[in-house]
């Protein structure tokens, strides 16, 4: 099985046109598949025109929280009386979540094009695309095709030769999962410990550096150039369920199927098809147990819930979950849920940033009690107080880390308590190698 | 101040009315309820870490912290539903899972703020059973800082002080997680001249000073407000004492004057107040030694030198002595041609605390330079003293001798010298008479800014010595100037009366905050 795949007859195609084509990576090549037209395009236009489109298209941020990216955008000031700053959230690290990698790795003029389209959108001169540490490859290819970009004209001061500045700038990450949150995300960039900030005042007011700024997921932005090209329309009839949820997401799928990896889908698709039929379903003689939808953050479904589940953002919002960034965990009747669940707990505790107490203590308290009762250490009382404990760091904290963690957790514990009271009764033998 | 806009709200069921902007922490204030918090200080940037001050506002959906929440038209805040309390509780039981339960050696306890909520609204017992606590040694942050990182509550105060007040960045947040600590920066000590405060911010027994460890439990100790002695800036201080011996300086929050801070420098100004050579009887000269004789006896004696001096006096005075007894002495001195003088220790360049506009350890290392100025003495020290063998009297008053050669006065005739301690150039006095010194007495200083504070008696002087107000009082009593003094407040009294600088005030008008003056004219008197 090779990688990236041949596109399966039920996705729909447009922002992975061009994953594993290799020439798509270079300017001429971008250019000669249509590329920068649609920045050609929005540069003839004003920037509340290019929101207008935005808007009108229902485009929502693909980073996790769905917030409609025209809106969005409309929040900066329309006066520009300081300087505006766009940044690009590229810190993918959502366990379970490998979309923007791949875009970035593939289709690098694609996100600055798009990033460039949303400059203008905004009235920023600057963008600086914050890429995750980790990322070495795609690093490497979106500096290469950044260097391009100024080369050929496409940015700088004269940049397409509207004669507006649009410069962009890569930082890297150094690692922190909390980076990817957009108040921390800013602080980074402006070489501060990678901590959330209270809100008020949002970024559209006072973001980086304190001057209005807009945060946008690389999805989000490689979506744009399609819209501006193809219509507001078109985008809004890449639709099958609930018209608020438009366009195509890339889903990450990994776990117990048999072909892991990113499926571009309309939104409204079943999640029940893409894990049985684009992802060849889960290993034979294994059955679905469970799965997380949007990476690591959201409740768990059950077997039942995710062969009813519909992926757009009301339809997971229905199941008690969220689409989130689109990374589909998938988990067969092998695994061991309370395991499952400690090492996400155990994944926050470690990326807790320590500000705010709940997140801070109550990340690795969860962890110490899942691992107790792993152990076959555990009480009856411990899954209320792990409930409790959830309850506590839900909706209480800066960011919603803290969140993530109880969402696990409490999904969890609901559906899979069997298991959790097996480990407690003895009825299930300690997992004594904890890696 | 101008018209700002108010904003009604209901806080705990009490209307309050504020400024627009107002945060919900600080309007509960004024409506007598104080939101438990660690993160928050008033003189700090807000962080929204601690999530302790978590409140019910009604008509929305989460809990929001009250410290960054500002107040709005009609809002309804509920300190203390079940759900907010629930939510503080849970913050407490977090925070005291890797808090060591050493209140019994720390020396915050008594005045910790994690204790005091911890009883006021925590949980009985703590559900974090069966699992070890993070440990952390102690470390040494700087000459007069611990860090003992097992207490800490990762509040952040002692970073942002640092960071926005000092505007040096020395401390940090390290590490992530439930292993998060106060970092240090490589290679940098805490050791800018106003690091101390960072132990004053310090909520639960974290950052200690060196100089106070373990010397008291903080119940047994009790507060005074003072004004700093250490430069001319008049930061206003609590001088915490216990069995008559001063144990620590501690700020004062005054908003006009010091905020909530002092230097280094002042926080050390309380050892000499404790000093054990002092003078504690009224000495007389008899035939070439000095003999310690009663009060009557010394007061009669002083009265008589005066009333057969006549022609010109010099007096000597120190900038440390307060505005009554520098008052006081002139007027002891009134029938003479006086030249009233002083000397300043100078140390050159200030050290400001950035953040905070016009506060700084200033050059001038007294605390009433402009209280002797207004009132009529020069800094003239050694034109003075050359002329003190001429003058047919000498009075001193405070400890302004200090380095002057023992010789220097030994031609004078009529020495009167009022102190705590005695310097060799005071031994050929013919009187001596024992003051109380700064710590032992109630008064007023005039800061740099010409603001007039009070500072207040913290403990008891040794053995017979009395505040110079009294003693200068006494001989003015004897010489037939008035009656006597019953306090340092009617001395201030008889001072706003004749120093028209200083009409209009009282120490009720003084208050514990000050009031500023304007020169050479009547003030406009506004409580502060």
């Amino acid at each position: 099985m090779g990688y990236p795949h041949q596109p399966h007859p039920r996705e729909t195609v447009v922002l992975s046109q061009y994953f594993g084509d290799a020439e798509a990576r270079t300017y001429d090549g971008w250019v000669k598949r249509g590329g920068y037209t649609a920045l050609q395009k929005a540069l003839s236009m004003t920037p509340v025109e290019v929101q207008d489109v935005v808007k009108a298209s229902g485009l929502r941020g693909r980073g996790g929280a769905g917030f409609p990216t025209g809106l969005k955008w409309s929040f900066m000031p329309k006066e520009k009386a300081k300087a505006h700053y766009l940044c690009c959230n590229a810190d993918e690290s959502e366990p379970g979540t490998f979309k923007d990698r791949e875009i970035m790795r593939w289709t690098p003029h694609a996100l600055i094009e798009g990033c460039a389209i949303a400059q203008h959108a905004i009235q920023a001169e600057v963008c600086y695309i914050y890429i995750r540490g980790e990322f070495t490859e795609p690093l490497e290819v979106m500096e290469q095709a950044l260097a391009e970009a100024y080369q050929r004209g496409v940015l700088g001061s004269n940049a397409l030769g509207s004669g507006k500045r649009i410069d962009q700038y890569i930082h890297r990450g150094a690692g922190a999962y909390i980076c990817g949150e957009e108040t921390a995300l800013m602080n980074s960039i402006e070489g501060k410990r990678g901590n959330p900030r209270i809100k008020p005042p949002f970024p559209a007011a006072a973001g980086v550096f304190g001057l209005p700024t807009t945060i946008n997921n690389v999805e989000t932005l490689v979506a744009v150039p399609h819209v501006l090209v193809r219509g507001a329309d078109w985008y809004k009839s890449l639709c099958l369920s609930n018209p608020k949820s438009t366009g195509t997401k890339l889903i990450s799928v990994c776990g117990h199927v048999r072909k892991p990896g990113n499926y571009e889908i309309t939104l409204g698709f079943p999640l029940k098809d893409l894990i049985y039929d684009l992802c060849g379903g889960v290993r034979p003689g294994r059955t679905l147990k469970a799965c997380i939808p949007g990476g690591s953050s959201v409740p768990i479904l059950n077997k039942e819930e995710s062969e009813t589940c519909i992926l757009d953002y009301e339809g997971a919002v229905e199941k008690g979950t969220m689409l989130g960034s689109g990374g589909a965990i998938v988990f067969d009747d092998t695994a061991d849920m309370v395991y499952q669940v400690m090492r996400l707990a155990r994944f926050y505790a470690h990326e807790s940033c320590a500000q705010c107490t709940q997140c801070r203590e109550g990340t690795a308290w969860t962890v110490r009690i899942m691992e107790r009762i792993l152990a076959g250490e555990g009480t009856t009382k411990d899954l209320d107080l792990l409930l409790d404990l959830a309850d506590q760091m839900t909706g209480k904290t800066i960011c919603v880390l803290s969140d993530s963690c109880a969402a696990p957790v409490v999904s969890g514990i609901k559906k899979f308590r069997s298991e959790f009271e097996a480990y407690i009764t003895g009825a299930k033998r300690p997992a004594v190698a904890l890696v | 101040m101008a018209d700002a806009e108010l904003v009604t709200l209901t806080i705990e069921g009490a209307q309050v009315r504020v400024p627009k902007g107002t945060t919900i922490l600080e309007a509960a204030k004024q409506a007598g309820v104080l939101i438990p918090h660690y993160c928050y200080h008033p003189g700090l940037p807000v962080a929204g870490v601690c999530r302790m001050c978590l409140v019910e506002v009604e008509k929305q959906p989460k809990l929001q912290i009250a410290c960054a929440t500002t107040v709005a038209e009609g809002q309804v805040v509920n300190v203390f539903s079940d759900q907010s309390k629930k939510a503080r509780q849970s913050v407490l039981e977090f925070l005291l899972i890797n808090h060591p339960l050493d209140c019994p050696i720390c020396d915050q306890a008594g005045e910790c703020e994690l204790q005091d909520y911890v009883f006021q609204e925590g949980r009985a017992r703590t559900r974090y059973a069966d699992h070890a606590k993070r440990f952390n040694p102690v470390e040494d942050f700087g000459p007069d800082i611990l860090y003992v990182a097992n207490r800490c509550i990762l509040c952040t105060r002692c970073v942002r002080f640092m960071e926005h007040a000092a505007e040096e960045e020395v401390l940090n947040v390290s590490e992530r997680g439930d292993r998060a600590v106060i970092g240090i920066h490589p290679g940098k000590a805490l050791d800018h001249p106003w690091s101390g405060n960072v132990v004053d911010l310090c909520p639960v027994g974290s950052l200690l000073s060196k100089d106070f460890l373990h010397k008291s439990r903080v119940w047994e100790l009790d507060k005074s407000p003072s004004i700093c002695t250490g430069c001319s800036q008049g930061c206003n201080v609590n001088l915490d004492t216990r069995n008559n011996v001063v144990l620590r300086v501690r700020p004062r929050a005054n908003l006009e004057v010091n905020r909530y801070f002092i230097c280094d420098h002042g926080r050390e100004q309380y050892r000499w107040m404790n000093h054990g050579d002092r003078i504690e009887a009224p000495l007389l000269s008899d035939r070439g030694d000095l003999v310690a004789v009663d009060w009557d006896h010394a007061l009669d004696r002083a009265v008589q030198i005066i009333k057969g001096c006549s022609g010109r006096g010099v007096a000597l005075v120190s900038p440390g002595a307060s505005n009554e007894a520098l008052f006081l002495a002139r007027d002891v001195l009134s029938d003479l041609a006086v030249t009233g003088a002083f000397r300043v220790q100078r140390v050159p360049g200030e050290s400001p605390l950035k953040g905070v506009p016009d506060l700084a350890l200033r050059e001038e290392r007294a605390p009433n330079v402009a209280g002797a100025l207004l009132l009529g003495y020069r800094e003239q020290f050694e034109a003075a003293l050359q002329a003190a063998p001429d003058a047919s009297i000498v009075l001193v008053l405070g400890d302004g001798l200090a380095g002057i050669p023992a010789g220097a006065l030994s031609s004078v005739a009529n020495l009167i010298y009022l102190g705590t301690v005695l310097p060799g150039a005071a031994r050929g006095a013919r009187l001596v008479l024992p003051t109380a010194n700064v710590a032992e007495e109630d008064g007023t200083f005039v800061n740099r800014d010409r603001r007039v504070q009070r500072y207040f008696q913290a403990k008891a002087a040794p053995g017979m010595a009395r505040p110079a107000w009294w003693v200068l009082g006494e001989i003015r009593r004897g010489l037939g100037k008035g009656e006597s003094l019953g306090s340092a407040d009617e001395a201030f009294e008889l001072l706003a009366r004749a120093e028209s600088g200083f009409v209009g005030l009282s120490y009720a008008v003084l208050g514990l905050n000050g009031v500023e003056i304007a020169t050479g004219r009547p003030a406009a008197v506004v409580p502060a």
